[in-house]
């Protein structure tokens, strides 16, 4: 392409500019995370901790107890992702190849979903899951996390079976494979790495959410890790600033990491929806 | 992994025509179609579509939490309550100022940034690495890190102010006047990747050859965004200008752990006001109205959205 010098100086200033808005923060936070309680207190904060320490990540764990929460999470997270990936895939199968009165139904819902102020649904859920005995249980917390994250993994999901062309199915089918067999055998092969992608996404996002957890789970021990971090601000917003950015660093990285690894295809899947609605 | 990323924005160009032409189902097939579905549509009916519409019937009671008296239903009562409750309207207002102020000046900023990432410039993995950052933080752990960024003492934010002569900075998030601008550029800088993202890959399904086609006529820079980009942009620019004016409008992670609503409830959203109603004081039919009222504002937002895009068919 041809651009003038200037502009192409232009486009890195520019370029530039947005690079430190992204890290600038995050940067902070793992500056804050290794300094000495004496180098927090300076009055003029440094940005490279002059004598690193671990003493905050330590602290952090003596505090409050996030082993425990992340092990909360992780079982949240893992169980959610699967139960939602299980019961999807099917349903997303059948939005993609059929145009029945359902499939299209289920599609609109996916959009309206989007759209819920969660607080409307959490009154009744905390009604019901109360009547249940699943309130501050894990167990209930993945229930609701598989349908909150099941409208976006079905979205995901329907764009990886369009791009699975019908006609190898077809095309198996008059081999004489019965559906279910070319379902397992020719789809399911071809659809795995978008399984996997949607899985992982689904990790993330109950991972990470907090709204949900903090309404469902009151015992402390029960607890998931964006719960428990908020811990460390005290009631009067006081809070001691190394651990909590040790901790918060510390949440960070399993999403961190997944992302790494599915974001590419995420993109896909959002602009598949996004195109398509 | 990475071959397969064009794959399903491929698909989405395949014409419409291929599924009509394929077999009619027959009735055999249905069955086999409900048993596929069935186990996704039960939760989906039990805790989302149920508890929704369980919602809507508790904004017409009485319902508290913790109350022994049984439930009763009180009609409109909550309704005309809310309506006088001018924190409720204060609230809705900041929760209009907010999805709207990070909204727009997101959408400026990411529409840049995707233009910009769109060229060959020699720094675009990195921001492209970096992007992944706010969009895969925990909402919360991002209100803890703008938290300590805007520390009034120990933050890096009033520290280069100072050392750019800027004064002497402020304590950003207690101030009245500053909470809510505070609150709305962590607003934006959390949900700015996620909205390149969706531009650039937009971006990416617009067809080189016009581009160049375009240069070539002599159509200067704007021309050829006016003329070729934009056009091929705007569904999904208007897709994810409409998501993001919703979820920011119902958002509650970010600022209940930057502020809690605060100072005097100048960043109180309308979802950490419902909270409070229903978690803090017990009143869970009030808070439910308060919902049924967030719903319909987002249905207007929503229906505002449909007939832009209408209008815009016309137009492109």
């Amino acid at each position: 392409m041809r651009t003038s010098t200037g502009a192409r100086a232009g486009q890195y200033v520019a370029l530039l500019a947005y690079l430190v808005f992204l890290a600038f923060p995050f940067l902070w936070l793992i500056s804050t995370a290794f300094k000495s309680p004496r180098e927090l207190g300076s009055l003029h904060p440094t940005w490279i901790p002059r004598h690193p320490t671990l003493a905050n990540f330590r602290q952090a764990f003596d505090e409050q107890p996030l082993l425990h929460a992340a092990l909360n999470s992780l079982l949240a997270a893992l169980g959610a992702a699967l139960i939602a990936v299980v019961i999807a895939t099917p349903m997303a199968w059948v939005m993609a190849r059929r145009r029945t009165l359902l499939a299209r139904a289920a599609t609109g819902w996916v959009v309206v979903s989007q759209a819920f102020p969660f607080v409307l649904v959490i009154i009744p859920l905390f009604l019901v899951l109360k009547n249940l005995r699943l309130i501050d249980s894990l167990a209930g917390l993945v229930l609701v996390y598989v349908v909150w994250s099941l409208p976006f993994a079905l979205w995901m999901l329907v764009g990886y079976v369009r791009a699975v062309p019908a006609e190898l199915e077809e095309a198996a089918a008059v081999d004489g494979a019965g559906k279910l067999r070319t379902l397992v055998s020719v789809t399911a092969p071809l659809l795995a790495p978008g399984i996997v992608a949607t899985a992982l996404f689904a990790f993330v996002t109950a991972w990470n959410e907090f709204f949900f957890a903090l309404v469902l789970l009151k015992t402390p021990e029960k607890q998931t890790l964006p719960v428990v971090l908020t811990h460390f601000i005290g009631a009067e917003g006081v809070a001691d600033l190394g651990p909590l950015a040790a901790a918060a660093f510390l949440a960070t990285l399993p999403s961190l990491l997944v992302f790494a690894l599915i974001q590419r295809r995420i993109t896909g899947g959002m602009l598949t929806g996004a195109v398509k609605s | 992994m990475t071959s397969v990323t064009g794959v399903p924005a491929t698909e989405a160009r395949r014409p419409p025509s291929r599924a009509p032409s394929r077999s009619r189902p027959r009735r055999g097939s249905d069955h086999a179609a409900w048993f596929l579905v069935l186990p996704a549509l039960i939760p989906i009916l039990v805790l989302s579509v149920g508890p929704l519409l369980y919602g809507v019937l508790l904004a017409f009671t009485d319902s508290q939490s913790g109350r022994t008296a049984p439930t009763q239903w009180i009609g409109g009562l909550n309704f005309r309550d809310l309506l006088h409750d001018s924190l409720f309207w204060e609230s809705f207002r900041i929760g209009l100022v907010w999805a709207v102020g990070v909204t727009v000046p997101q959408f400026l900023l990411a529409l840049g940034l995707a233009l910009l990432l769109n060229q060959d410039l020699r720094l675009r993995w990195l921001a492209r690495a970096l992007a992944i950052v706010p969009w895969a933080m925990p909402e919360v752990v991002v209100g803890i890190m703008w938290r300590i960024v805007y520390n009034p003492d120990a933050g890096i934010l009033n520290e280069t102010l100072h050392d750019l002569g800027l004064g002497d900075g402020r304590d950003w998030l207690s101030s009245l006047s500053t909470a809510l601008p505070a609150v709305i550029v962590v607003g934006v800088w959390a949900g700015m990747p996620q909205t390149t993202v969706a531009l650039l890959a937009g971006l990416q399904n617009t067809p080189r050859e016009l581009h160049e086609a375009a240069a070539v006529d002599g159509a200067g820079a704007w021309r050829r965004f006016r003329t070729v980009t934009w056009p091929a942009l705007r569904p999904v620019a208007l897709a994810i200008t409409a998501l993001n004016l919703i979820w920011n409008f119902n958002s509650f992670a970010l600022v209940y752990v930057l502020t809690g609503g605060g100072p005097g409830g100048r960043t109180r959203l309308p979802m950490l006001f419902a909270y409070e109603e229903a978690f803090r004081y017990g009143q869970f039919g009030y808070a439910a109205a308060m919902g049924c009222v967030m719903v319909a504002v987002i249905s207007v937002l929503l229906a505002v959205f449909l007939v832009g895009r209408l209008r815009g068919g016309d137009d492109a």
